[in-house]
């Protein structure tokens, strides 16, 4: 078995206290939640904190209410599992209920939360391997070289964004609050991202995701969640795909959103999904043609990079696929689009 | 290079065998068993179940230190140096050795030592073996892996077995007393009939090469060795390996100790597969570290190391040739095959044999020739995995068979009963045939299958696909020459009315103890609880060679029934004679002995063993099995000769989406001719783990190294076994042909039931969408290429779009 470095663990049992702690111990530090993404990494030496912050005890990010005006509010330390199968967000937002019942397997989805897989690490082959392996790669530029190898002497780190809920999030308008040592600040979802697999996120050392609050939505809000993966279970996506439809009482769609996630850095919206799908009938022949093309707008967008395992250009072939079942199973209530 | 014209099979008698090694296929007491025949649990299910089972790394001895291997960063490097002192200087660290410290090389075929314990002046792939350190605990000997110093003089690498053939100045192995050997690890090629004249006579010619990617193992239990040398220099070592017999050979050659005074102790295993059929560099670095320090030592590799140790499935590059004439008989195979041997020998001797020796039933044709070549390439060492050698060409070939069986408008299954070779025969290359149940599994595959009334006529895109196979039960290639016996077996009786058996058979999770005991219980007449099964322990256990060539039950199982045989004789014999009736009105049957005429004459088999013991003095006997003098009148020709042979048939049942290349697995239907079914649930759990394992690597699994000659992705993670969710119904149907000379009939079911459930997907995904799928791994990505080379479904949108759309 792969050893895993020997560090101290604090155990806070506020918010402030776990900041208080970041703020102390500075860059050594790191906060660890479920821990399923992180103690692999640190057992694969790509990250070395001396100490943990473990959110576990923390009572305030298990917060999980719908409020009466429809928002839903989701501490970052809530399990995945208990979002999956939470009756009042497969209702109010069916993809992030769809994607949370998605991400690995049904031990991971019990220890791993909400917070943990909208803030993990980006992902690729060159990079998610032990440390005698990157040695003898002669590491990579995420983490102790100098060269990227997804593309042979590339210089800038294009690893992917694997987590699955944030696309359904940024379909669902979700802001994040976050506290650190100035106090709590809000951001939309979309604004988190940088379009770098090193650091993909726009946060201070000091910062832990205390809790999603997504927006609520009309009566006609229709959502799903298309998972690639190669098996029916424990693997991170080869490719995601969020869908959101806002569908008028005489049936036409009113909004339309698509992002993407496991292509690149960051999740990535298709530019064009809402144009081609507001106006249109949600079911029938001009639906079907209006999906087709948010289908081909979604492909000329999409360039997958053979950086996470898989065959990228089939990942490629692959993004008009999923995003044209996502949308029917969004529109159709029949999501999500998984292979088992 | 063994080419020489076999002229077709021998006309011989009947091999007259001993008699200790055959024992008929009835029951022996009466007509009906008690035991064998029945679903009862192993002997360590629920062990198991409860964690209570102790597997090598829950040994836990006083002082034991920790042992790590330091491994290559480099494919093919020479080593210049090395310098330990830093890390010998280490606090904790307790001894560092290298290759010098072992310098003697081994192989677990005699013929082929090419293998250090520690590599001594070159590294041949990344993860190769350098230097041990033994330390306090695991992160003292990591911290110490780090402080030596290797001086490498890194050499160009082959990754490709065609590249390694072209340029043999870079030479993995270097053999100056045979300077034209370049890469190659071994050649055979063997011709029986004239095949040309055949293909010539034929009325269709097919012509196709097919593809093998390599696979591996990926047993749950990673390999551990512990070793502790006492006070009067016996060593012991406890080790996760299927071999015990051929391990304790090479640690008195290695270590030059003798045997004597050597132990080798196999604990609960977690899976093997073929995947610790080999010695292993642990094993020597924690017995050396053992003797060198004085405590015990203990090393557990990490699932990366699992990869890199391999010993897998071999990438083969396949081309067949074969003739058929219009009324369906085959007239001749042609085939020539590379094989990717990574970077060390291991098994491959015999591999090279298997890939050719092994196709010749139970579809029999009269004309034959391979040519195969195993090369050397800097990747980590292939080896024998369930199904050894004859996996990747019968892929091949029964593929073949349903594109030849197309071409004379047969149905496959037709087509196959049409050629089959049929039972007390031998095969084109001269092996003996005995039982052969292939046409009952075809009747129950298509039956179950509902083939006749399904097959071409499903739904586009849904399927059904057949192929069949035939394999070994062990074989009379004995690895090394000797006349003793290939399997004995010791069994304790007693008044406590507890049978012990002792067996150096290897359970490995295939059940090899459970079947010990229902033998013993079934001869014995005991209750199967009260039988109980010493194994795979060299000081206690007479000697088995290993679980490897699906040998165990056919030769453990037989061995079994000698020595229990004995003292049954004994006990019917004390029994009779105290009741003054003759011995075979003696019935003893779970736990009781009675007379058959007076049934009011019946005590327990305790009371009965008591008689025994006290006529007959303390009781025990031996048994012993010995293969028949089997296989071709040529060299190699006992490479694949086996005293039994198992046979299958599958249909998959597939369905295909052509948007998505993805193939889902519906249904596998396994129809396997093991013999007689000793044990109904173990055989089918072989079956349906076979059957699992075979379509794991045919859609999923993916042994790739990379363009750094790294592993691709060494876990769990990135190696994709499938999970449940994955799997397909998996249907066991079981045939029994009992066989003349197996115990009680029983022919082997571990490895036969892999091979066809790749053909079969293949065969299944062409009555789905009529594209040949030739190439292995079916990945989606792969697959989806393949139709859209042949133009099914979509088309790729590069293709659709006008040029400068994309970018």
């Amino acid at each position: 078995m792969l050893r895993l470095p020997k560090t101290r663990v604090a155990k806070p049992t506020t918010v402030a206290q776990a900041v208080a702690l970041l703020v102390e111990h500075g860059e050594v530090a790191m906060p660890i939640a479920g821990g399923t993404d992180l103690l692999p990494n640190m057992k694969h030496g790509l990250f070395e904190p001396e100490v943990l912050v473990a959110l576990g005890g923390i009572k305030e990010l298990q917060r999980f209410e719908l409020q009466t005006d429809g928002t839903l509010i989701l501490g970052a330390g809530v399990s995945l599992d208990r979002i999956a199968a939470d009756e009042r967000v497969q209702r109010t937002a069916p993809a992030l209920a769809q994607a949370a019942g998605l991400v690995a397997g049904p031990q991971l989805r019990r220890m791993g939360t909400l917070g943990g897989n909208v803030m993990l690490d980006t992902r690729c082959q060159w990079y998610n391997q032990t440390h005698f392996w990157r040695q003898a790669l002669g590491y990579c530029l995420k983490k102790d070289g100098t060269v990227c190898h997804v593309v042979a002497g590339g210089k800038k780190c294009v690893a992917a964004a694997s987590n699955d809920t944030a696309p359904t999030l940024m379909t669902l308008q979700a802001t994040l609050v976050f506290e650190g040592r100035s106090g709590r600040r809000e951001v939309a979802i979309d604004d988190l991202w940088h379009t770098d697999g090193i650091h993909n996120k726009k946060l201070g050392t000091d910062e832990i995701l205390v809790e999603v609050r997504v927006p609520p939505r009309a009566t006609g809000h229709r959502g799903a969640y298309g998972k690639l993966r190669e098996r029916g279970s424990i693997d991170y996506p080869m490719l995601g795909v969020a869908a959101r439809l806002d569908v008028g009482r005489d049936g036409a769609v009113e909004g339309a959103d698509l992002v993407l996630v496991a292509l690149q850095a960051r999740p990535v919206r298709v530019r064009r999904a809402a144009e081609l799908l507001i106006g249109v009938p949600s079911s029938g022949d001009n639906f079907a043609e209006a999906v087709a093309a948010v289908a081909e707008a979604a492909y000329a967008q999409a360039h997958p990079m053979p950086n996470i395992p898989g065959d990228h250009e089939w990942r490629r072939e692959m993004v008009p696929v999923y995003v044209a079942r996502t949308l029917h199973a969004a529109a159709t209530g029949t999501g999500p689009v998984h292979h088992v | 290079m063994d080419a020489r014209l076999f002229e077709g099979p021998r006309e011989r008698g009947i091999t007259l065998m001993a008699a200790r090694d055959q024992h008929g296929v009835g029951a022996p007491f009466g007509d009906r068993f008690q035991v064998v025949g029945r679903a009862e649990r192993k002997v360590d299910g629920l062990a198991k179940a409860t964690g209570q089972a102790v597997y090598t790394d829950d040994i836990q001895l006083p002082g034991m230190l920790h042992a790590k291997i330091l491994r290559s960063p480099h494919a093919h490097a020479r080593i210049r140096s090395i310098d330990t002192s830093k890390a010998l200087a280490l606090p904790g660290v307790h001894a560092v050795i290298t290759g010098r410290d072992m310098p003697i090389k081994y192989g677990v075929i005699p013929w082929t030592p090419d293998e250090n314990a520690l590599a001594l002046e070159k590294v041949r792939f990344i993860g190769d073996e350098v230097a041990a350190v033994a330390a306090l605990d695991e992160d003292t000997a990591n911290a110490a892996l780090r402080l030596i110093e290797v001086d490498y003089e890194v050499l160009p690498a082959h990754f490709d077995p065609k590249d390694a053939l072209a340029k043999p100045e870079v030479q993995i192995h270097e053999t100056p007393e045979k300077p034209d050997r370049g890469n190659v690890s071994k050649h055979v090629r063997l011709e029986f009939g004239d095949v040309d004249q055949a293909l010539e006579d034929a009325d269709v010619v097919l012509e196709g090469h097919y593809r093998f990617h390599g696979s591996t193992h990926a047993p749950i239990e990673p390999h551990c060795a512990v070793a502790q040398v006492s006070p009067d220099g016996v060593l012991t070592l406890w080790s996760a390996t299927q071999i015990t017999h051929y391990v304790h050979r090479a640690l008195a050659r290695v270590l030059e100790l003798k045997e004597s005074r050597i132990r080798v102790i196999q604990p609960c295993l977690g899976g093997a597969f073929g995947g610790k059929s080999d010695p292993f560099a642990l094993e020597f670095a924690v017995a050396k570290l053992a003797m060198v320090t004085g405590r015990p030592v203990k090393m557990l590799w990490t699932r990366e190391e699992v990869f890199y140790a391999h010993r897998g499935r071999h990438p083969m590059q396949l081309h067949y040739r074969s003739g058929i004439r219009r009324d369906g008989k085959l007239t001749g195979v042609d085939a020539k095959i590379l094989i990717d041997g990574g970077s060390y020998s291991s098994f491959g001797l015999v591999t090279t044999y298997y890939s050719g020796q092994l196709l010749t039933g139970p579809v029999h044709f009269p004309t034959y020739r391979f040519d195969s070549t195993r090369v050397f390439t800097n990747k980590p060492p292939c080896g024998p995995k369930r199904g050894h050698g004859s996996v990747q060409p019968r892929f091949a070939f029964e593929v073949q068979l349903d594109e030849l069986a197309e071409a004379v408008a047969l149905d496959p299954i037709e087509l196959r009963r049409r050629n089959w070779q049929g039972e007390h025969t031998h095969t084109v290359n001269g092996q003996r045939i005995t039982s052969n149940g292939f046409l009952g599994c075809l009747d129950e595959v298509e039956r179950a299958s509902g083939w006749r009334e399904r097959r071409g006529k499903l739904p586009f895109g849904r399927g059904l696909g057949v192929a069949g196979s035939m394999y070994i039960s062990g074989t009379n290639y004995a690895i090394y020459p000797n006349d003793m016996p290939q399997a004995g077996i010791q069994i304790k009786l007693d008044r406590s009315g507890l049978a012990t058996v002792f067996t150096g058979g290897n359970d490995i999770g295939q059940g090899s103890n459970s079947v010990c005991r229902a033998i013993v219980a079934e001869e014995l007449g005991l209750d199967p609880d009260d039988v109980r099964v010493v194994a795979a322990d060299t000081d206690l256990c007479p000697v088995d060679l290993g679980a490897y060539s699906s040998r165990v039950t056919f030769m453990v199982g037989n061995a079994t029934i000698d020595a229990a045989r004995k003292l049954r004789r004994l006990v019917t014999g004390a029994v009779a004679k105290k009741w003054s009736v003759p011995e075979n009105r003696i019935f003893m049957g779970r736990g009781e002995v009675f007379d058959l005429e007076d049934r009011s004459r019946a005590i327990t088999s305790r009371e009965a063993i008591q008689i025994a013991e006290a006529l007959h003095d303390t009781l025990g006997a031996t048994g012993s099995y010995n293969t028949p003098k089997l296989g071709g009148d040529y060299r190699g020709g006992t490479i694949g000769a086996s005293p039994a042979y198992s046979f299958t048939a599958h249909v998959v049942e597939a369905e295909v989406d052509v948007e998505t290349g993805r193939i889902h697995l519906h249904n596998c239907w396994v129809a396997h001719d093991c013999g007689r079914a000793l044990n109904p649930m173990l055989v089918a759990g072989q079956m349906e783990g076979s059957a699992y394992m075979g379509l794991a690597e045919a859609v999923m699994e993916v042994h790739d190294i990379n363009r750094f000659g790294l592993h691709a992705g060494p876990s769990l993670l990135d190696y994709r076994i499938p999970t449940s969710v994955d799997t397909p119904e998996l249907h066991a149907l079981i045939v029994e042909s009992l066989d003349p000379e197996g115990p009680y009939g029983a022919k082997e079911a571990g490895e036969g039931p892999l091979h066809p459930a790749l053909p079969a997907i293949s065969n299944a995904v062409y009555d789905a969408v009529g594209v040949r799928l030739r190439e292995l791994p079916f990945t989606p990505a792969a697959v989806l290429r393949a139709l859209r080379a042949a133009g099914v479904g979509p088309k790729a949108r590069a293709a659709q779009q006008p040029e400068g759309a994309r970018r």
